[in-house]
């Protein structure tokens, strides 16, 4: 109860901090999510309407990708863009660059996994009418991902949530320096360290609040959507 | 696809400012406000704008060995020296101290506190089947606490998991833990008076000299690390370490108490 009060005062005092702080994770996550989605939507969609040697080896990995722990993920990147890693030249480690590019790692193979999912079952339906009219490559994977741009929200949805919660990739790449790459994940595990529990839950209340509004918004905008499209 | 995510990434990626470095830090002087407190007077005094990475000390010192850091400031001195002696390290300066203590539960089922020295009360803990909550994860204070075993004649891990848990976190995750378990725990005192969730654990062991705790700062050799703002961490270093610096951290205070106690400029009989 003092956890939802502090999270309360908070959010009405406009505390700076927060403010930042929460900015900051919306940003990271949001171009994260931004940058998967251009990755994963057509490569879930490519595997769902092609046939290749290892393509069920393929989407067995991906799956299994899911379940990537975050923290593996941070290690990964971190070595990667550490001074003596091989992308160290670029100076990338400890900014929000680096807790994109981990997002991106973590959250890819899931939109991925579930697109691959959603398409199948779309092409079931569709490829006798897309072979017949010879929609094929790249115009099909366009045709398929515009056709299914509803059902696709719930794996977008899917990729941010797991984005803006994680902790374990961000705070490896990203330092939790403060006013630079701390996030709301990272303060919470700051403050839990601090013994400061009322007011870490108080955090955790206002990531879900705003986990919340992202979701009401985006199914708000289907509903509405779909409601024009087949009125 | 490549080349795309590569300009994204480029536009989004924050200056990285001439003056910028990073310091690769132990967590107490993190947790307990010090850095809210110091930084912003450094910052004002040597237009450096200091990024702060607090991680446990052995992770620290890791991170700096793979250059990812300006700056390291922990308190570990023999592998502070090491990373010196190994090129690491421009040179090592003493930068302030304060003091390791045992925390445990008001009743103090070991009577912990009449122990004549540490070694005594490390010594009951064993015999008396408390628990012992551990960092376990290579930092100063882990290896501090290791050491003090030792000198006690105790090997921990034999009751590893039982008595003896090893929490693998830094010091605040171990006191909600060992303090939740009712268990005994050597803290740095920073950390603890700033620990905001006590319950009804206290300090039960203080004032020995064995638990004298030194920080020390060590500017990254630009030889081994040629990317290292050399200047921006040498200016923060000398600040740290000037009359000013010093004052600063002596003038330090937290629920009235002085956390850390400057002793840079103070000549050893060792050096």
């Amino acid at each position: 109860m003092n956890a939802l009060a502090e999270a309360l005062r908070l959010i009405v005092t406009l505390d700076a901090d927060l403010f930042e702080i929460l900015w900051l994770s919306i940003r990271v996550s949001l171009i994260a999510l931004a940058i998967s989605a251009v990755i994963s939507l057509p490569l879930g969609t490519w595997l769902a309407i092609t046939r290749f040697p290892g393509r069920k080896v393929v989407i067995l990995v991906l799956n299994a990708l899911m379940g990537m722990p975050p923290v593996v993920v941070g290690l990964m990147v971190y070595l990667l863009l550490s001074r003596s890693g091989p992308l160290g030249w670029m100076g990338l480690l400890y900014t929000p660059t680096a807790m994109i590019i981990a997002q991106v790692v973590l959250i890819t193979p899931i939109i991925a996994a579930l697109s691959h999912q959603v398409i199948e079952n779309l092409h079931q339906e569709y490829r006798d009418t897309f072979y017949s009219m010879g929609v094929t490559g790249r115009r099909a994977i366009v045709a398929y991902l515009v056709d299914a741009r509803f059902a696709l929200t719930t794996c977008i949805l899917a990729g941010f949530g797991r984005a803006i919660a994680e902790v374990g990739a961000v705070i490896i790449v990203g330092g939790n320096i403060d006013h630079l790459t701390r996030v709301m994940t990272t303060a919470i595990a700051l403050e839990t360290s601090k013994g400061n529990l009322t007011l870490a839950l108080a955090l955790g209340a206002v990531l879900l609040t705003l986990s919340l509004l992202v979701n009401a918004l985006v199914i708000g905008v289907r509903e509405y959507a779909a409601k024009r499209q087949y009125a | 696809m490549k080349h795309l995510i590569i300009c994204v990434t480029l536009a989004l990626s924050t200056h990285t400012l001439a003056d910028t470095i990073i310091v690769q830090s132990t967590t107490s002087t993190q947790n307990s406000g010090l850095y809210d407190y110091l930084l912003p007077m450094a910052e004002e005094a040597t237009g450096v704008k200091v990024n702060i990475v607090a991680v446990g000390t052995g992770q620290a010192i890791k991170n700096a060995m793979r250059c990812d850091g300006d700056v390291l400031l922990v308190h570990s001195k023999p592998d502070e020296e090491a990373f010196v002696a190994e090129g690491f390290g421009e040179k090592r300066y003493d930068l302030m101290y304060n003091d390791f203590v045992i925390i445990g539960p008001e009743s103090d089922p070991a009577d912990v506190a009449s122990a004549p020295d540490v070694v005594e009360a490390l010594q009951r803990i064993q015999q008396t089947g408390a628990k012992f909550a551990s960092r376990g994860d290579d930092s100063g204070t882990h290896k501090k606490e290791l050491a003090l075993w030792r000198e006690a004649g105790i090997d921990p891990e034999g009751g590893s998991g039982r008595w003896y848990l090893e929490t693998g976190s830094g010091m605040g995750a171990t006191l909600n833990t060992g303090v939740s378990l009712g268990a005994y725990i050597l803290s740095d005192r920073a950390t603890w008076i700033s620990f905001a969730n006590k319950q009804d654990a206290t300090i039960v062991y203080e004032g020995n000299p064995a638990l004298f705790n030194q920080y020390g700062v060590t500017p990254v050799s630009v030889d081994k690390c040629p990317t290292v703002n050399r200047q921006a961490a040498q200016a923060f270093t000398q600040w740290l370490v000037s009359v000013a610096g010093q004052s600063a951290i002596a003038a330090y205070q937290l629920n009235g108490k002085q956390l850390f106690f400057p002793n840079a400029n103070q000549t050893k009989p060792d050096n």
